[in-house]
């Protein structure tokens, strides 16, 4: 039991990962129909975002001998790369995916896939092969519950995923913001002639979906504190099958899907060899998709890519 | 649905009528295309073997009169990127070597090519499609006879034609978004390596030959073929749910099949597990590899002009419609999958053994993202546009080959723009009409009577 509990843990603080990747994924998908593959190198981008962010926060502490505890570097270090990643991710908006506003579905994703190329080999050719490790932000300190071994670190990851998807999810139900986007996601042809200016809205959706990568970003460079240029093809693919795996248009959706494939990914090496992983995910995913061929919140609708 | 609406080719004034009728000064570009409008597929077919012979026998002689230190492989693209200062000599090598032989035997043996174009389109069109083929062949023999590295482009290259032909009847033809290309090739990879392996290889794995090594060139379509079957009977885990399902979740559908065919062969160890097979026998030749490229894009292209093409493509525009038209969306679905990865396999099945490795690795999402590449640059829904695309990509990267890193941000900055302007394709929906292709230009001087 103490076991299983064990893995609870971890298998949380993994699907928070994917949860918050998958957030972006979806609000781009359920929003403008399109498949931002570029999204897990701007989840890559914005850990090194964080890295930089992180390392300049902590010379400018040793440089000028302000003694700033690691809590507020790090809370720093999120706000101050998230903003930063929304910038990335409406340019890669307004480079990659506003031309092709009208162009077929598939085109847009090919563009998603050649932008997330670009990311990749920018960031080899600037910074090298060799992988960066992250800045040890906060001590690391464990604690026994009841035969359960936590680390703060853990808290603060799922914690933190946590309220960055509670306050999405308020954005997106409460605001006025939220609100035309739900309009556009429920049908992005008429509520453009409503007033509803996509221009406005889909940077929006992008800066949204960065800022989330980014700290998911941070977030694993906490856990695990080595950076590597491909880490996003890793981690951004598998995020983008819990996304839509979750339905189109729900965010709920996708963030649970993301935490269901955290569980499946830190429990199958319980039982199974850990080389089987991806190969017991993929088909539970394939036997869930045939269920439920739209997902786990999705309602039927016409999905044929406009060619 | 865009569809690029071409004029019939017949009522288009060719530029040379146009100049003798005098109506408009033509510049020089145009001065050039009329020049050349007269010379026929076989012309430049003529024009290019000329080219090679050039090379073959003089190539050594003038690339050491302009100081380049071997003949350039590539047209001269490598040694441009590697020593700037040779450009001039590797530019003039290109135009003396390719450029002005070509031109000029095309032009000038326009009249007879002319002539035996007009024999050869009054005769049956297997036999005009044979001498071509072959003319062609004989081109690229001699061309790749010269180095290595030229054959391995090559094979690649052809390899690739199949790959984006056979993707483009699922992703272009059908209107599906399908991700599961990578794992059709792996699985007639690794079918047709094991089967060789297992009965004319000495290998550590599937123990000694069984069969002898000299039957082994004969029987190696076989296993060709059995792979390609293979990755087809794997295509109905795609082609099964997209009865129920289309677009997105079928493309997640198939991303997951990818993943799933690429762990589980790193799970069976009896084929070498993550690291792979190798020591395959050498047997993928270019003139194999050539005919099983040229069977696919005969099989291909007539199937997607068949009743079952037309039928593809109305199940893409309106599947209810489709149905409501008598098309059997089921069968129909199922032979486009089916077919599309037997030919994935096939392809794979000569990669795996142009490249005597395989691992499960060869097939990811990189060899995704590059197919696709291809499929899209070259042009959904047309023959023509996948060979285009397949060719010019493949030749691009080889050619940037020298910029190393910096080859993956050129490479994926064209195909953004390439997509920005066309995003169908460079060459989207075009018919691949043999016949037409293959007819005698009748225009202006080039005429033969």
């Amino acid at each position: 039991m103490e076991f299983f509990l064990q893995n609870m843990v971890n298998a949380l603080q993994w699907g928070s990962f994917y949860a918050l990747i998958a957030l972006g994924y979806s609000m781009a998908y359920s929003i403008m129909m399109v498949f931002n593959f570029a999204h897990g190198d701007i989840f890559m981008t914005g850990a090194y975002i964080g890295f930089g962010v992180a390392s300049l926060l902590l010379a400018f502490c040793l440089a000028s001998g302000l003694a700033m505890p690691g809590w507020t570097i790090l809370s720093l270090t999120i706000v101050i790369s998230m903003i930063l990643t929304s910038f990335l991710g409406v340019l890669v908006e307004r480079v990659g995916y506003r031309p092709l506003r009208s162009a077929p579905r598939a085109s847009a994703a090919i563009t998603g896939l050649m932008i997330g190329i670009i990311l990749e080999t920018g960031n080899l050719a600037i910074l090298g092969a060799r992988r960066l490790s992250f800045p040890e932000l906060i001590q690391s300190t464990t604690y026994d519950l009841g035969g359960i071994f936590v680390t703060n670190k853990k808290i603060l990851i799922v914690a933190v995923s946590l309220a960055l998807m509670f306050a999405l999810h308020q954005f997106i139900h409460k605001t006025r913001w939220g609100m035309a986007m739900r309009a556009m996601s429920y049908d992005f042809e008429v509520v453009p002639l409503m007033g509803v200016s996509l221009n406005v809205l889909a940077p929006m959706t992008f800066a949204i979906g960065s800022g989330l990568a980014a700290a998911a970003g941070i977030l694993y460079g906490l856990a695990y504190p080595v950076l590597d240029p491909y880490m996003g093809v890793l981690l951004g693919w598998k995020a983008f099958v819990a996304a839509i795996l979750g339905g189109r248009g729900s965010i709920l959706g996708a963030a649970l899907a993301g935490f269901i494939l955290g569980f499946i990914e830190i429990f199958v090496p319980m039982v199974f060899p850990s080389t089987l992983r991806d190969l017991i995910a993929y088909s539970i995913i394939l036997l869930i998709l045939t269920f439920r061929p739209y997902g786990f919140f999705g309602q039927p609708h016409s999905t044929q890519l406009r060619l | 649905m865009r569809r690029d609406e071409q004029p019939p080719a017949n009522t288009r004034p060719s530029m040379d009528e146009l100049s003798m009728q005098g109506q408009a000064p033509l510049s020089g570009m145009q001065r050039i295309r009329a020049a050349f409008a007269g010379v026929p597929i076989l012309g430049w077919l003529v024009g290019i073997l000329c080219a090679v012979f050039i090379e073959r026998y003089f190539g050594d002689e003038i690339s050491y009169q302009l100081y380049l230190p071997k003949v350039p492989v590539l047209f001269g693209c490598l040694i441009m990127f590697k020593k700037p200062l040779l450009i001039p000599s590797a530019l003039a090598y290109v135009t003396l070597i390719y450029v002005v032989p070509i031109a000029a035997s095309a032009r000038l043996s326009a009249v007879f090519t002319n002539r035996i174009a007009a024999v050869l389109d009054r005769g049956p069109i297997a036999l005009s499609c044979l001498i071509h083929v072959g003319l062609l062949y004989a081109a690229l023999h001699y061309w790749a006879d010269l180095s290595d590295y030229r054959l391995l482009v090559l094979k690649l290259t052809m390899i690739a034609v199949m790959l984006t032909l056979s993707i483009n009847l699922i992703n272009g033809y059908m209107g599906e978004f399908s991700c599961s290309h990578p794992g059709f090739m792996a699985l007639g990879a690794y079918s047709s390596s094991v089967l060789t392996l297992f009965f004319f290889g000495n290998h550590s794995l599937f123990g000694p030959a069984l069969l002898p090594a000299a039957l082994g060139p004969y029987c190696f379509p076989l296993a060709l073929i059995i792979g390609g079957l293979i990755a087809s009977a794997g295509a109905l885990v795609v082609a099964i749910p997209s009865f129920r399902t289309r677009g997105d979740y079928l493309a997640i559908i198939s991303l997951a099949f990818l993943f799933i065919v690429k762990s589980l062969i790193e799970n069976m160890e009896w084929v070498g597990g993550p690291r792979g097979i190798s020591g395959h026998p050498n047997w993928s030749s270019l003139p194999v590899v050539y005919m099983w490229m040229i069977a696919c894009i005969w099989v291909i292209n007539n199937f997607v002009r068949s009743i079952y093409g037309k039928a593809l493509n109305a199940l893409r525009d309106n599947e209810m419609a489709a149905e409501a038209m008598t098309v059997n969306t089921r069968k129909t679905k199922m032979v486009a999958f089916m077919l599309g990865a037997f030919w994935a396999g096939v392809a794979g099945g000569l990669f795996a053994h142009v490249m005597r490795f395989v691992n499960p690795g060869t097939f990811g999402i990189q060899r995704l993202a590059e197919i696709l590449a291809m499929l899209y640059f070259g042009g959904l829904n047309s023959v023509v546009g996948s060979i285009f695309g397949a060719v010019s990509i493949n030749l691009i990267s080889e050619m940037l080959r020298p910029l190393e890193l910096y080859k993956w941000i050129v490479i994926p900055l064209i195909l953004i723009l390439v997509m920005i302007y066309r995003p169908s394709g460079l060459l989207a929906f075009r018919e691949f009409d043999v016949k037409d292709i293959l007819r005698p230009k009748h225009t202006g001087v080039g005429r033969g009577e």
